[in-house]
């Protein structure tokens, strides 16, 4: 049993929000006219599309298969008729489209036969393999593929199931603990298994006193070393980073997974998607989604991975005044572009904003460096650095100062005295490493490619005067028996002239060997005619018998034809 | 007297091979320079700046042939970039090597294109497939956007096509605030 707790440095104390939406049961979200379910569903990866506009779909139906090794399966949320293919704009504040399968729900919600999975006598990779294709990745937010996290290496000693869930407003994590802690915990034993790790250590804020109840008396049911543990409510204590480091005291550093250091991480979520997935065979088609903030009536629903966000807002009613739309934490969410978005696998939280309840930012003012958000830094780092690096575009200075360590929790921006957006400019500067990186890596494939081509081209040319040379070589070994004396003296001076000259000389005696041969074996009519014609020839003008072997000049041939 | 004369000789026996084996154990093969100049250029090979690609730009540059302001698609960055390594002054793009364009790649209309081979014997980086008399296509994530290929299509069939943003490459802006707004 963990006897003691370790802290982070840093972080920051907001109000908690919770008790708006954490009072509600875990309600079914009504069906859509329609399902937007998008191929993207894992970081980096895009599922490829294999059904047709037009077919008919049931409910786990695969319609996007794994590409690549970050790559996850998608599946048809419900039984329907898939009615478009095509691209929609994703929940995303870059609004971009990306592959989207649009489903008309037939309302049955038929499940397709699933198929029984037995994780007991299953291999390692079978189970992993079983993960990939029923498209289970990380649910706090990250949507990082498990098969790959959990094929990182075996001889985990520690696995924790994070139940944090420290950001205000967001309770979907606690419901699901209150309602379903015993699959919860069936998934956290067979991850368990499959890292093969020796004790269980879930960590859950103190502010959600029921979930840790529920929690404690499902762990008293299954084996092995489990334990439930209150961490102190401090954000961000459910970073993985943080969590790991309150709960084990180790610190990961920059680079570094915790599988290095012999412990993994899975939120609660995850867990419980797992458990359905290797248990019952079930994909992932639906995830518990907080809808709260200025709204009439908060709560938590169970929602289709593709439902657009417009229709889960007539689920808790905006207030008039709602101005924007949240997609996650106050902390680390972004405003949606726009409400026509499907649901994904990482749309934790919906909130409605109001300027009463988050106040619109105030101007930015100068940084006096006073060292706030370097105190609340729990990654400890220095944020004020960082803003004026990413400020001055001075990129390579920021990573210095270890921008990457930055896990964008927002800590710095809410404490910051003169309102700096910190944690835009740590996007923005992020981004901007990550595009020239990629522009990096392809002036670097560019130069290899025109290097080699430029080689190619060289040998080319090399193979084709050495075949030349042979040819040469051969040709006058052919003539090396008859060449006349003047070509054989001019030979050692100019190879390539003697076997021109041999050439002309070779089409000269052919053209001289050939003779017209129109005039020979002629029958006596024909020779009689031809004297006939010479001789008018000869009396018209006076010509030259000698010539007439010459054709006729053409003013004279209409006479000579009979 | 002597003993010092034949100490100080002594040290600068001693220094001249140590620095002669330095010279020989340390030496750096090629110009260094220019490989830190042609690492800055894009290497599209478009010979937009009046040489047969990056590298002799590059090696024209470090031997002072050349301006750092001839490259388009390095752009303004590009030319900054060369400016702080070579500790010159930032001049704009000339411009009668060109202008800064958006990042784009080649795209061959399928249907006119009559498999005459010019452009993949244009291309530099090899990024078009086909044979004679049979359908070219260029190969997008090998393509540089060097506008090589344009000219010697008979048919002008080729055209050049801007990359999207995509949700993987969309970067985050700089923050600017709205006064307007605010006020």
């Amino acid at each position: 049993m963990i006897t003691r707790l370790f802290s982070f440095r840093g972080g920051v104390k907001p109000d908690a929000h919770k008790s708006e939406s954490a009072h509600a049961p875990i309600a079914m979200a009504p069906m859509p006219e329609r399902l937007i379910v998008p191929l993207r569903q894992s970081t980096r990866a895009t599922a490829r599309c294999i059904v047709q506009v037009g077919d008919l779909v049931l409910k786990g139906q695969r319609i996007g298969e794994p590409e690549g090794t970050l790559g996850t399966a998608v599946h048809a949320p419900t039984s329907g008729k898939v009615i478009e293919f095509g691209l929609h704009p994703l929940a995303h504040p870059s609004d971009l489209n990306t592959r989207c399968v649009v489903i008309e729900p037939d309302g049955a919600d038929r499940w397709i036969e699933r198929q029984v999975f037995d994780y007991h006598t299953a291999s390692r990779e079978q189970a992993l393999a079983q993960l990939r294709d029923c498209g289970i990745v990380g649910l706090g937010g990250a949507t990082f593929p498990s098969h790959v996290k959990l094929g990182r290496g075996t001889g985990i000693e520690t696995l924790i199931l994070n139940g944090a869930e420290c950001e205000p407003w967001i309770t979907c994590d606690d419901r699901l603990m209150r309602e379903r802690a015993r699959d919860i915990l069936a998934g956290a034993s067979i991850l368990r298994d499959l890292i093969g790790a020796r004790r269980l250590v879930i960590g859950i804020e103190d502010n959600k006193p029921e979930a840790i109840a529920a929690m404690q008396a499902a762990a008293s049911n299954i084996d092995g070393e489990t334990s439930v543990v209150a961490v102190p409510s401090l954000y961000p204590a459910g970073g993985e980073k943080q969590l790991i480091r309150v709960l084990t005291g180790i610190e990961i550093p920059y680079g570094k997974l915790g599988a290095e250091f012999g412990v993994q991480c899975f939120n609660v979520g995850t867990a419980h998607a797992v458990y359905r997935a290797l248990a019952h065979g079930e994909p992932l088609l639906s995830r518990i989604v907080t809808l709260t903030g200025n709204v009439a009536r908060a709560g938590n629903y169970e929602v289709l991975i593709g439902t657009p966000i417009s229709h889960l807002l007539t689920l808790c009613g905006p207030k008039p005044d709602t101005d924007r739309t949240l997609m996650g934490g106050p902390m680390m969410g972004f405003a949606l572009p726009r409400l026509d978005v499907p649901v994904v696998k990482g749309t934790n939280c919906i909130i409605s904003a109001s300027p009463a309840l988050f106040p619109p930012p105030l101007p930015e003012q100068p940084c006096i460096r006073c060292g706030e958000c370097a105190r609340a830094c729990p990654a400890e780092l220095q944020p004020f650095e960082l803003y004026w690096f990413s400020r001055a575009h001075n990129f390579g200075k920021a990573q210095e100062y270890n921008l990457f360590d930055c896990i964008e929790c927002g800590c710095c921006s809410y404490v910051c005295p003169s309102h700096i957006p910190l944690v835009d400019y740590y996007r923005f500067a992020k981004s901007e490493i990550w595009a020239r990186e990629r522009e990096k890596s392809a002036a670097d494939q560019a130069r290899d490619r025109f290097e080699f081509r430029n080689f190619r081209q060289e040998r080319e040319k090399e193979e084709k005067a050495a075949k030349l040379a042979a040819k040469a070589a051969e040709t006058r070994a052919k003539l090396g028996d008859t060449p006349a004396p003047s070509t054989a003296a001019k030979a050692d001076e100019d190879p390539k002239k003697a076997l021109i000259a041999a050439a002309l000389a070779r089409a000269k005696a052919q053209k001289e060997a050939v003779q017209p041969r129109n005039t020979d074996q002629l029958s006596a009519d024909t020779e009689a005619e031809i004297a006939e014609i010479d001789a008018r020839r000869i009396k018209a003008s006076l010509e030259d018998p000698a010539a007439s072997g010459n054709p006729p000049s053409p003013d004279r041939s209409p006479e000579s034809t009979p | 007297m002597l003993t010092a004369l034949l100490i100080m000789t002594g040290i600068a026996l001693v220094l001249g091979a140590a620095l002669g084996y330095a010279a020989i154990r340390f030496r750096v093969e090629g110009d260094p320079l220019v490989e830190k100049i042609d690492a800055i250029l894009p290497q599209t090979q478009c010979g937009q700046c009046s040489y047969p690609g990056c590298k002799p730009y590059a090696e024209a540059i470090a031997k002072g042939e050349a301006d750092i302001n001839q490259c388009p698609p390095g752009g303004e960055e590009g030319i900054r970039k060369l400016a702080d390594l070579l500790g010159r002054e930032f001049k704009p793009l000339s411009e009668e090597h060109g202008v800064e364009k958006p990042k784009s790649v080649a795209l061959i209309d399928e249907q006119t294109c009559i498999g005459c081979t010019l452009c993949i014997q244009a291309c530099p980086v090899d990024a078009i497939v086909g044979a004679a008399k049979q359908m070219h296509t260029v190969v997008e994530p090998l393509c540089t956007g060097c506008e090589l290929c344009l000219a010697p299509c008979p048919v002008d069939c080729i055209t050049m096509v801007e990359v999207p943003e995509t949700v993987q490459t969309w970067k985050w802006k700089y923050p600017v605030f709205e006064l307007r707004k605010s006020a």
